[in-house]
């Protein structure tokens, strides 16, 4: 499907910014929803709705059914080998904060380690830091190389008897740098230490297999991949899944409730308390549709054309600086111009109907490592033009004379 | 000099000469660069407003019973909003500044920067401008 057409299923792109075309450039933030997405959700509520795995009528099997199934999509995307390792969350950050909750109940001593890097997301430092803190553990953290890559030196000696688990990001929302997980993975697994990615600006690029990958989690949202907000993923191998305590307790997640006792439910359902979201599980089942109908490889290619095509554009203007060189990067595109602060920049970017992303992208630490106030940031999806670079690029060059 | 409301009027007056977000701009640009330094001794973190995308550095004193601000960012469209902001209420009297609503920030079209996706930091700024005034006025 040619991008133009493509364009067509997205009716927000039509919008005027300013006066101007929108130009959205904000992908890594969140990705615009095709007409399909939409539609499945209104659907849902139109002809579907009511509450699921409880009533016995015909609407509550409908839905329960739909939502059942799109949890075996979600599996087969992911190629996990049961749809009872998919856990449905509000997205990567409650994930996130699922596995160091209750991994952490169960695994964490006093005294052990945990282990990320310098560049991950604060929703991948955060939860840790505070499991950390409840259970008297250590945070360790995996410096950086100067291209912005994984040290994976530093990453090998760092592992020790002491790591309880390593959760690292797939890719990098600041920096766009794709890790190495596969080679992570195994590094760690030799330690005998489990492995949680944070893959939340991966499943927008790339095919994510977590078997191939055996990784012991893995985490994404559904916004940033062309579904809706509000929904996103928690993959786990059973084993550790059966051992973890719950997180959130209440409806749903148990067996039978008496005032004295109570028996958990089995997996995923032990950790999905509560009414879900099953109107946007639906719309993300329909984006991962989406994405598969597209392919890929086809989506790749597209957005290393513009990746490729952006830095060749933004190189050649004069004081513009990226902020990292990785060999493997998603079409995510960071960079600053050494004498005007980046908000500036995106100040006027926005004037000229340009959506980008300024600011410490909630990686304050790896901002400091750069020594830099912030970053601008382009991020690239499948319905982006060369056409959209060209109007980036020719704002940039406005915005270099104004301020100069 | 003029009362907070004439400040205003005269700003508000210079804003209708631009026909475009360009000419606006660059005339806030012009401004932040002509924004009279801060005393290098109030650039600390204990000066920095709050919540802002860029960092902004106040200072006030009360002298005669007018405030008196000094500021700096250390991006150059925050400044122009700055000088903007010193020029309507730097030299007034504490309890005008508190009751000002500074609704010209709106007709001039700069209300987005009073945003929450601005990260709220002409917002945070302009309160930080009326506690200094708030304060002031309590002790006198
Ligand atoms: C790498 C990375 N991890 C985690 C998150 C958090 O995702 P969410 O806000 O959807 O929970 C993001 C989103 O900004 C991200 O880019």
């Amino acid at each position: 499907m040619g991008v133009q057409e493509l364009r067509r299923s997205f009716p927000i792109l039509e919008k005027r910014v300013n006066n101007r075309p929108l130009v959205y450039l904000d992908n890594a933030a969140t990705t615009q929803k095709p007409l399909e997405v939409i539609e499945r959700i209104s659907n849902y509520y139109r002809e579907e709705n009511s509450n699921i795995h409880r009533g016995a009528h015909y609407l509550s099997n409908l839905a329960t059914e739909a939502y059942e199934n799109a949890r075996k999509s979600i599996r087969s995307f992911i190629n996990a080998e049961n749809s009872s390792e998919i856990i449905f969350t509000r997205g990567t950050t409650e994930s996130i904060n699922l596995v160091a909750h209750s991994f952490g109940e169960k695994y964490l001593k006093k005294g052990d380690e945990i282990v990320i890097s310098a560049m991950e997301h604060h929703s991948n430092i955060v939860p840790w830091q505070i499991a950390c803190s409840r259970h008297e553990a250590r945070l360790r953290v995996v410096p950086i190389t100067a291209g912005g890559e994984l040290d994976m030196d530093a990453f090998r000696s760092i592992l020790g008897e002491k790591t309880r688990l390593a959760a690292i990001t797939h890719v990098s929302n600041a920096l766009g740098t794709i890790n190495p997980a596969r080679e992570i993975i195994e590094i760690a697994h030799k330690n005998d230490t489990p492995v949680l990615i944070d893959g939340a600006q991966a499943t927008p690029h790339m095919k994510v297999d977590v078997r191939e990958l055996d990784c012991d989690f893995y985490c994404f949202s559904g916004h940033k991949m062309y579904g809706p907000m509000g929904v996103g993923v928690l993959y786990g191998k059973e084993k550790w899944l059966n051992e973890m305590p719950p997180y959130q307790s209440g409806g749903e997640m148990i067996k039978d409730v008496s005032f004295e006792k109570t028996t958990y439910n089995e997996l995923p359902f032990r950790f999905e308390a509560g009414t879900p979201n099953v109107a946007d599980v639906l719309g993300l089942e329909a984006a991962t549709s989406f994405i598969t109908r597209l392919g890929y490889d086809d989506i790749a290619s597209h957005e290393v054309e513009l990746l490729e095509y952006a830095k060749e554009k933004l190189g050649q203007i004069e004081k513009l600086r990226f902020l990292a060189s990785p060999r493997r990067q998603s079409s995510v595109l960071s960079f600053i111009f050494d004498d005007i602060h980046p908000y500036d920049t995106g100040v006027l970017l926005d004037k000229m109907g340009v959506a980008v992303r300024t600011g410490h992208h909630c990686t304050q630490p790896l901002m400091d490592i750069l020594e830099v106030p912030g970053t601008v940031r382009a991020s690239f999806g499948v319905y982006n033009t060369t056409e959209e670079v060209d109007i980036l690029a020719d704002a940039l060059a406005r915005i270099r004379e104004m301020l100069a | 000099m003029g009362n907070i409301k004439e400040k205003e009027n005269e700003i508000i007056r210079e804003f209708e000469l631009f026909d475009d977000w360009m000419d606006k701009y660059n005339y806030l640009i012009e401004l932040g660069k002509s924004l009279p330094p801060i005393d290098e001794k109030y650039k600390t973190d204990k000066y920095l407003v709050k919540g802002c995308q860029a960092r902004v550095w106040l200072y006030a004193e009360h002298n005669d019973g007018r405030v008196k601000y000094s500021a700096d960012s250390d991006a150059l469209i925050t400044k122009g909003i700055i000088a903007l902001l010193i020029r309507v209420l730097s030299g007034q009297a504490a309890g005008d500044i508190i009751k000002n609503d500074m609704s010209f920030i709106d007709e001039i079209g700069l209300r987005e920067h009073l945003s929450q996706t601005r990260s709220n930091g002409l917002a945070n700024m302009i309160k930080q401008m009326k506690l200094y005034a708030l304060a002031f006025e309590k002790a006198g």
